[in-house]
Formats: structure tokens, sequence, C-alpha cells
């Protein structure tokens, strides 16, 4: 069976950033020929330790050995030499080389300084034949092959570098079925000639399909290593999100009071989806009604969000909003009447240079166009009602928005859109990184707005919430809505085996 | 109170301003004196508004290119252009006295720059090339198109009507002050009364977040390029009226790198977002006063070129984070290269 | 199947094909070898910045710095010459030391501080034209023997047509540069680096190193060029080359390199650079057109090229998703 010594094992592993420790004090090991799963939602830690491992980020505790030996990993190169390579989602290879350089490039084969095209060609060949079982010109650009056969070179190149670790980070977040066994079969080729996988995904079948062992990290702590076999879906989903059996309890739930499930429909969406993104799905959401979107990280559900808000283009199926006309743009999507405040905060919320105020009146500015202004005082007039009404810190109309806190950033953001009074309001992860306080308030406010008819679709990772203003919750699974639950069926038991599935 | 003094994106410019003039004036303690003649004030700062005029319209409109992220290399030749046309029309004019046709010619000048301007901006918008690259064809092609219009010869004219927008004055002032006051006043209006100013600045500051924020981003830029066509083409008009003839080939030479270096001095950064029209003009101005004070000194005016190159190497290591970060964090680099540069690149 | 990266570069010779086969066909005297000849002969200098050049944008860069540094070798090789005595022994080699020099320390900023390519080299740019009329205002005329020797000796060639030695070191330059780019790990870097420059970080790639020496090595062919020009013209001066990096820029996008990086041929530029030369002598042969054509007419390929990059990587995005 197995061999017993791990051949990378790192231990008490802490990185700190300023304000956040991302990692402490977490345990990992690996041993050859296994795929091993590492699992975690948002701010598990996941990503740091990769980059840990890839030599991007330095570490302030803890050690790493490679086959017993400490290592110290400085940087891509190092990472390199120490025997880790790792094929990201977004190939980091370059495009405009050939096949054979990118496997090759760094390391070409030389006679008196001069690279050797035909042996290089031949090498890639053979390796990518061999190894891979894959049989390509590997003298034309990268570019010109799929996603997945790039990713495949990737791996050849790790391979061909002799890699003993191999990190396959996201590897089918952009794949099709067909190419997804495709790589399944090769990593299993591999893992029996004794590499060592591990495996990041967000896909629960895919983990349950291809791995021998988790790691579970959670809120950058080490949660546990178990055996894939022995840990029940189920189980796997509470560990992640941080919940045991015992407490789950229910909640008061707040929205249980408004009955707004029997108003007039808002938005249809028949069979909506994109490839890569979000498999057809429908969806309804009604007048005054709270929709909750509840799946684990990487389930689909900002991909329905920017669907219905029309930031990317639907290639199948049908959008009807309530005011007629479907959406193609977000300035489409606002003139009908959406709003849609986006988890990114940095690359998608919040414009840098421009103070609170200027952020708020933003969106509202934009659908008046450029020659009927705000006046002044009516711009200090919102942002003094909304800094009040939001409890914005400091409560400054003129600071740069760059200044405040991520939480006070995501307010002012739901002040942006709570102006332009939108009849749909998307929410997606509008508490994450917000204090406890602020988090009750921005549910209550939720709730007042869809008693004032307002319609919100309410994406969280944390069950509580979504529980506690939804009145009807839609669980994602691997890019799919799986499950609609709706009143009373509404609890975490339920919402979790859904999540879980299988 | 100091400190904010201080941060204040019009302290540093001023200062090199005022540190400019104070060296005049020790030189020449007569630099600041003004003289009244035939109705006319001279002197040397009224020369240096004066010469620095075009210089300050190009730089108004290159500084809200600039600030959407943009950058318009073409305004040279529009300014060549610009000044080539209106001089052909008056030359080809049957009755030189007539107000009718220095009108006509300012306004096919003013109508061929907004289109000029309206190529850059398409260029930009719809077939998305980058604005340096987009800009470089007009650049290259505008010279050859000024030369053209002008055969390869200076174009003088005499015509007194049209040698006022350079050389006139009102007031006992140039005119030009008036028409760079004009489109000052238009500018801020355009972008502080209307919403333009906030779109130009979102969109200079993060375009992802401002398209998801609704905005039209393409119409917002379409115009700057435009108004910046605008700009550099009166420029043209003032630089060809003031000496009364067109020359194809040298008008306008460098002043798309001095309006880049005025903006850029005046505190808008080149990654786009918040920009300076007052800035700016300081900044327009510190470039005027450079060249006159160092003509004044009886250095060749060419040695303005190596004040200016070290000049932006210290304004762009200033905005520079990395520079900043270099300075801080230079043990941190050592141990590990990697984290910052990946981190930067990502 | 023809390889698609082909495409750009053969559309190139094919118009250099039929801009000389429209010259022959229209001009008398323009179909022969010395009209060919005279095209290396009046624009190797050109050649030879724009082989700098390539290497730059295919590695997503630019240097605005090419004309200047051509006029300060001039004016360094012409002053020290004439006016200090010095052996051309001594000043070629120092002028091209001093080329690359400039070179590096751009590349550095511009590497170490992340400051965009264009103002880092603008600011060169300045800086070089400046310190030209430090060392003088007027043109300082060559009279050395060596400048002389080298600018008068005529090689001929069968046919009664000769070329100079500046196109045997253009051509030198030509085929070094193209061994530089596909046989040797730094030009493979270079063409990684303008691919991503990121995943060239994390492939372990010596990415400092490589776009430094990009820098270093435009600044060592722009003094190269200018050492030449200084054979051509036999003078100094501050006015030289004005404007050229246009014209490099421009040969370098006609002859197929992509302006956002990546892709890109030193035989291509090559081809780019005869192209404007052809423009201008048919211009000359037509007599009536005024020299100021060239300028229009080569703004117009910039267009038609830099548009149809355009399409190509549209097309390129397109198949992918």
């Amino acid at each position: 069976m197995k061999e017993h010594a791990p051949i990378l094992q790192m231990t008490g592993i802490t990185k700190r950033f300023p304000g956040v420790k991302a990692l402490s004090n977490v345990d990992f090991r690996l041993f050859p020929g296994e795929v091993h799963a590492l699992m975690g939602e948002n701010g598990a830690g996941k990503s740091t330790l990769i980059k840990v491992l890839t030599g991007v980020y330095s570490i302030d505790e803890g050690s790493v050995l490679m086959e017993g030996k400490a290592v110290s990993i400085s940087g891509p190169l190092a990472a390199q030499k120490a025997g880790i390579s790792t094929v990201y989602q977004e190939v980091n290879l370059c495009p405009n080389l050939t096949v054979a350089e990118n496997i090759y490039i760094g390391r070409e084969p030389r006679k008196f300084g001069r690279i050797q095209w035909k042996k290089m060609n031949q090498d890639a060949e053979r390796l990518l034949k061999e190894r891979l079982n894959l049989t390509i010109d590997v003298a034309v650009p990268l570019q010109t092959y799929s996603v997945a056969i790039q990713q495949l070179i990737a791996i050849a190149r790790a391979l061909s570098i002799s890699a003993k670790v191999l990190i396959l980070d996201e590897p089918t977040s952009s794949l099709d079925q067909t190419e997804v066994q495709q790589l399944f079969r090769i990593m299993r080729k591999l893992k029996s000639e004794g590499l060592a996988i591990l495996f990041v995904t967000h896909f629960l079948d895919q983990v349950y399909e291809m791995s021998d062992r988790l790691t579970v990290l959670r809120g950058g702590e080490l949660e546990g290593e178990y055996m894939a076999a022995e840990l029940p879906r189920f189980e796997l989903v509470l560990k992640m999100i941080g919940k045991d059996l015992k407490l789950l309890e229910e909640l008061p739930k707040l929205s249980a009071e408004t009955q707004n499930s029997a108003g007039q429909t808002m938005l249809t969406a028949s069979s909506l989806g994109r490839k890569g993104a979000i498999k057809p799905f429908d969806l309804t959401i009604r007048k005054g009604e709270v929709v909750g979107l509840a799946g684990l990280l990487g389930s689909g559900r900002t991909e329905i969000a920017r669907l219905l808000f029309g930031v990317d283009r639907s290639d199948e199926g049908k959008l009807a909003v309530a005011g007629g006309g479907g959406v193609k743009s977000p300035r489409g999507a606002i003139d009908q009447g959406i709003a849609f405040c986006s988890e990114n905060r940095k690359t998608e919320g919040i414009i840098d240079d421009l103070t609170v105020r200027e952020n708020i009146i933003l969106a509202f500015q934009a659908t008046r166009g450029w020659f009927r202004p705000l006046p002044r005082k009516k711009q200090d007039e919102i942002a003094e009602k909304y800094i009040r009404m939001l409890n914005i810190n400091p409560p400054n109309p003129e600071h740069l928005i760059k200044n405040l806190s991520g939480g006070n950033q995501q307010k002012v953001l739901l002040a942006r859109w709570l102006l332009t009074e939108p009849d749909l309001l998307i929410l997606d992860e509008p508490t994450r990184g917000i204090d406890i306080g602020a988090k009750a308030e921005i549910q209550k406010l939720v709730l007042s707005l869809a008693n004032q008819g307002m319609s919100v679709l309410f994406i969280s990772s944390e069950l509580e919430e979504v529980i506690r203003v939804s009145d009807r919750v839609a669980v994602l699974r691997d890019r799919a809505i799986v499950r609609e639950i709706s009143g009373e069926q509404i609890n975490q038991q339920q919402i979790m085996q859904a999540m879980a599935g299988g | 109170m100091g400190g904010k003094l201080v941060r204040h994106h019009l302290f540093w410019p001023l200062c090199v301003l005022g540190a400019l003039l104070l060296f005049n004036l020790l030189y020449s303690p007569d630099f600041f004196s003004l003289v009244l003649r035939d109705g006319n004030l001279y002197g040397s700062l009224i020369d240096i508004l004066n010469f620095g005029a075009p210089l300050i319209l190009v730089s108004i409109g290159m500084t809200l290119v600039i600030a959407t992220g943009g950058i318009d290399l073409s305004v040279g030749s529009i300014v060549a252009i610009s000044g080539a046309i209106a001089c052909l029309s008056i030359s080809k004019g049957t009755d030189q006295s007539s107000i009718m046709l220095v009108l006509t010619a300012v306004g096919a000048s003013v109508l061929l720059s907004l289109v000029l301007g309206l190529w850059n901006g398409a260029l930009v918008t719809v077939t998305r090339i980058q604005p340096i690259i987009a800009t470089l064809i007009l650049m290259v092609a505008g010279r050859g198109i000024a030369q053209l219009i002008t055969s390869g010869q200076i174009i003088t004219v005499s015509n007194p009507n049209y040698e006022y927008i350079g050389a006139g004055s009102l007031a006992a002032l140039p005119f030009s002050i008036f028409i760079v006051a004009g489109m000052l006043v238009l500018a801020s209006l355009l972008t502080r009364r209307t919403a333009l100013g906030l779109f130009i600045e979102s969109v200079g500051s993060n375009a992802n977040a401002s398209r998801l924020a609704g905005l039209r981003s393409r119409t917002v830029i379409l115009a700057v390029y435009v108004f910046c066509g605008l700009c550099a083409g009166i420029a043209g008009l003032i630089l060809s009226a003031n000496v009364s003839s067109a020359d194809g080939n040298n008008a306008g030479l460098w002043y798309e790198l001095d309006a880049i270096l005025a903006v850029v001095i005046g505190g808008t950064s080149l990654n786009g977002g918040r920009f300076y029209l007052i800035g700016t003009v300081v900044g327009a101005l510190i470039i005027q006063t450079l060249t006159t004070t160092i003509y004044m000194i009886g250095v060749p005016p060419e040695i303005t070129l190596v004040v200016k190159a070290f000049v932006v190497l210290a304004v762009c290591l200033i905005q520079s984070e990395a520079f900043r970060k270099t300075l801080k964090l230079r043990w941190k680099k050592r141990h590990y290269p990697a984290e910052q540069e990946v981190t930067r690149h990502a | 199947m023809l390889n698609r990266k082909y495409v750009p570069i053969l559309v190139t010779f094919g118009l250099l094909a039929v801009m000389f086969a429209a010259g022959s066909f229209r001009y008398t005297g323009f179909f022969s070898a010395q009209v060919l000849f005279n095209l290396l002969i009046d624009n190797a200098f050109l050649i030879i910045t724009a082989v700098g050049m390539t290497f730059v944008i295919v590695a997503g860069g630019i240097d605005l710095s090419v004309g200047s540094v051509i006029a300060l070798t001039t004016m360094v090789s012409a002053s020290l010459v004439e006016q200090h005595g010095w052996s051309p022994a001594v000043v070629i080699p120092l002028v091209l030391v001093m080329g690359a020099t400039f070179g590096t320390i751009m590349g550095a900023i511009i590497h170490y501080f992340k400051i965009q390519p264009f103002i880092v080299t603008l600011a060169g740019m300045f800086l070089a034209r400046g310190l030209c009329y430090i060392i003088s205002i007027d043109t300082i005329t060559i009279t050395n023997g060596f400048f002389t020797k080298v600018a008068q000796t005529k090689i001929a060639l069968p046919g009664d047509s000769f070329i100079s030695i500046n196109v045997v070191i253009a051509l030198a330059v030509v085929a070094g540069a193209i061994y530089l780019a596909h046989y040797t790990r730094f030009g493979r870097n270079a063409y990684a680096i303008g691919g991503s420059e990121q995943s060239a970080l994390l492939m372990g790639l010596p990415v400092a190193r490589t776009k430094i020496l990009i820098y270093a090595f435009s600044g060592f062919c722009s003094a190269l060029a200018g050492v030449v020009f200084t054979f051509y013209m036999l003078s100094g001066y501050g006015l030289h080359a004005m404007g050229l990096e246009l014209d490099t820029i421009a040969a370098v996008v006609i002859g197929g390199t992509l302006l956002t990086g990546g892709v890109g041929y030193v035989a291509g530029t090559f081809i780019g650079v005869l192209i404007q030369g052809v423009i201008q002598t048919i211009i000359s042969f037509e007599g009536t057109l005024s020299s100021w054509w060239t300028k229009i007419v080569i703004g117009l390929l910039l267009f038609v090229f830099i548009l149809f990059q355009r399409l190509l990587s549209e097309r390129r995005v397109s198949l992918k998703t």
C-alpha cells in the first residue's frame, strides 16, 4: 500500500498579513501516490497555503520538509528546484510560445549556447506521448489549443522538471465533462506512478471521485485531515462551514412574519445558462420577496448574479424582467430596476480615487446622465442620510473610499444601490468582513426593504444569514441549482444536505 | 493644518513655480515690472502667459484624456494641422478685410480638429486599440497632412483680424490669455457643473467597477478625445496667428510631450483617476517659465530638455508606488523578491 | 497548411514585393539592383535601430529614446574625434558602451520602479537630446581620416552596383539578431515576457535580468546606429535623427510585430524598414509627389496594420472561447 513517509510535510505554518492572520499553526502532509484534496471556504487559507508552497509568500513560522529535509521556498524557482510544481486554472504559460518551448523554456537543450529546436521538439513529443498519452503538434503556439490541452501541457512541464509534488489549483473550473475525464485519467496514471497530487477544486463530486485524502481548512486554521472514503459528504460540508450537528438548532427566522411569496413576478429566468459558468437554471423572483442563494464557494452563486445583471451574457435560455425587455449590459439591468452589489469590492465595487459621497451617488448619477448633475447640496444630503442610516465610519462624506475599512466600503456600495431605488437588489456576500453588529443591521435592512416591496436576491456563505432573511432558498451544487426550499422547510439541515448532495 | 497645506495637490507645483520666479527676480530685478505702453501691458510675466497660452490649452485637453487612463500623442500634429488649414483658407480668400473670412477659417480648423479628436476617440473606444498606439497613428500621419496642406512651405498671411487671435490685446492684456481663460472655464464647467468630471474620474480610476455602476464609459472616453482635439486645434490657431504663418513641419513640435509633462507636474496621475485642471495650468506655466528663464540667463534653450528629463523622472518616481515601497522594504525584498513581484503583478 | 503565425510577415513581404513591382513597372530605372541597394545604404541606421526596438516591443515595452541616442552618439563621436583628437578606435567602443549603459539604466528604472516604459524612455529622450546641446549647439563636421574613409568605401558587387560598409554592419546586426531572437535563451525569454510577464516569473525565468538587458540591447543598437549615421552624415548634430523613434516603431509594426508584445520577427522588421524606403523612393521617382506623402502613407500603413493585428488577436480570443 502506501509508503509511510510523507513526501511533503508542513508543520506549524503561520502567515500574517497586516491586520490578519491568514494561516495560523497549520499542519499539512502529502504522501507519494495519492491525490489529496485541500478544502475550505473563503478565507480558509487555501490559497495562502498554496502560495507558500509555490514560493510566492514567505512564512512567518513553521517548517516545510521535502522528503524529510527542510527546504526554504523563497521563490517560484526554489519551489521548482524543491520538486513542487503548480498548474493553475488560468494556465500560467506563455500563449505566444510553442508547446515545446512552454515545456522547456529556461531549460532548453543547447549546444554551444545554441538552442536545439529539433531535439526540444522531439523531447516534448516523447514526453507528452509517454507520460500523458497525448499526441499533438508541439511546434505551434500554445494558444492554438484549448484550455484543457494547455493545462495538460502545463502538467507536462511540471513533470519534465521532475516534480515530486504536483499542485492542481482548480484545474477543472473551465473544462467540460469529457475534458475533465481526460484530466482525471491522466491524474490516475500519474498517481500510480508515485506522484503526489494536491488537488484544489470546488466541485464536491470531483473531490470524491478523485481524492484519497482530504485536508479541511477553516478561518486560517486546520480543521482536520481525513480519508475521503471515511468522511461522508454531509460531514465534509459541516466541517467546511464550521458547524456541528448538535448545534444545528433553529435560529429565530426573521422573515417568517412577512408573507411576500404571493406577490407578482419580478423576474423569471428560464433555462438560463452560460457554458463553463452555470448550468441552465430556472428561477423566479416575486415582488417583495427575499430569495436566498446557498451553496459552497464556486458552486455558481455569483455566476447567477452576473447573468441576471448582464455582466456576463447568457448563451442559452431566457430572462424576463417585469418591466419588459431583456438585460444585455449592467446599464440595461439598471434601467430595468436591477441593482447588483458585487462580492469583489476592490475590483468591481469601489472607485478608489473618489470620495464616499461620490461613490454613493455614482450609479444614480449614471442613470440621470451627464447634464442633470445632482446639485452639490442634494449630494451632501444624500451622503449624510446614508452615512447615518448605515452607520458608515468615519462619518465624513469627503473621505476617500480607499481609506475606509472593508465593512464600511461595503456599506457605501450598499448605499450606492439603495439610492437607485431598485425593484430587485442583488446582494453578493453583503456582510463579509463586517462586524456582527453591522451584520444584523444589514439583515434587518434587507427585510425592511422587502417589506416596502423591493425584491432581494441574497447570496451568502453564511447559512444562518440566508435562513434568517430568505422567504425562499435556492441551493446550488457544482454549478447548478439543485433544489429550491421555501417556508417552513428552510433550515440548515435541509440546505446542507442539498449542498452536499450524493 | 500645516500638514494639510503641504498635502494639497497645488502645494509643490506652486512652490516650484514660486522658486523659479524668485530666481528670475534675483537674477534680473526688473523681471516683475510691467510697463503700460500704447494701452498694452508689457513685461516678462505677460510674455510667459502669452507664449505659454497654446501649451496651457493643449495641456487642459490632455488632462482630461489622461484622467480616463488614456493618452493623446497626436496633439502636436493637430496643432500643426489646425494652423495650416486656417492660414490656407485665409491666404486663398479674396477679401482680406472681411471678418467672415477669418470666421470661416477659424470655423474650418475648429471643425477639423473636432473630427481628428473624434477619430482618436473612435480608435480607442470602438476598435479598442491602446490609446498610446491609436494616437501614434495620427501623430505620424498628422505631420504629413499638415505639410500637405501647406505644400511643405510656410504659409504667411497678413490679416489683422486673424493676427488678433494670437497677437492682439484686450483690456491691456494679450487676447490669447482670454481664450485660454475661456477654455479653462469651459473645461471646468463641463467637468464640474455636469456629471462629466465624476464620470471621467470614475472610468479612469476603475473602468470595470464603473461599468458595473452603469456608466457608459465609451461615450465618456470619446468625449474627452474630442475635447482634447478641440483644445489642440485652438492652440494651433493661437500659435499660427501669433506669427501670422503656418509651418506644417515645426508648429506644435514636442507639444505632446510638454503637455504630458505639465499634466504630470500638476498632480494628475498617468494611471488615470483624479485630475486637476488648475494643477495642469500651473504645470504648463512652470514649463514656460523654465524656458523663459533659460533664455534669459543665456544658456542655450535646448538645455531645457535636460531639466525636463529630470523633472519627468522625479515626478514619476514620486508617483511610483514601487519606488516608495522599495525605500521602505529594501530588506524584505532581498529576502523574498518573488513575494513583492508576484503580488504586484497579480 | 500555412502556419498562422507567419501571416503578418507574409503580408508584409507581399506588400514589399507589390510595391517594388509597381515601382519597377511605372518608372524606368527603378528596377535595378542599385535602387535596391540604395534602400539599404540610406536606411542602414534605421535597420539597426529597428532591430533593437523589435526586442523591446516583443517584450511588451517601448523605447522612445532611440532617435536622441543616435544624435547623442554622433555628437559625442564628432566632438571627441574632432575637438579632442581622440582616436576612433577608442571613441567607437566608448559610445557603444555609453548607449548600452543608457539603456541599462532606463531598463532598471522601468523594471524596479514599475514606471511605464513610455514615460521613462521619454525622459531618456529629453535627456539625450539635451546632452547633445550641452556639447554643442552647432553641427560638428567630421574630417577624421578613418571616418571619411569608411564613409567613402564602396564595396563593389556584380552588375555595376555597390553597397557601403554601413550596409554590411546593418546586415550583420540583422543576422546576429535573428540568431539572438530564435536560438538563445535571452531571445526566447524576451518572447516569454512579452507573452505573459507573470507566467514568465512563475516559470522561474530571469525576468528582471532579461528586461533590463533588452533595453540595454536597444540602447546599444541605437548607439551602433549612431556610429553608422556618423559614417553616413560625417557630422555630429543635436538635430540628427529627429522623430526617428516614430519611423522605427512604424517599421517594427509594419514588419509584423504585435505592439502588445509576444509576437514579432527581426526579419519582418527588416522588411518593414525596406517598405518605408520603397515608399520614399517611389515618391522621389514620382517627382510631383512631395516628401510629406511618406508620412501620410506610413501613418496609413500603421493604421491598417494595427487594425489588422487587432482583428487577428480578436479572432484568436473568439477561437479560444
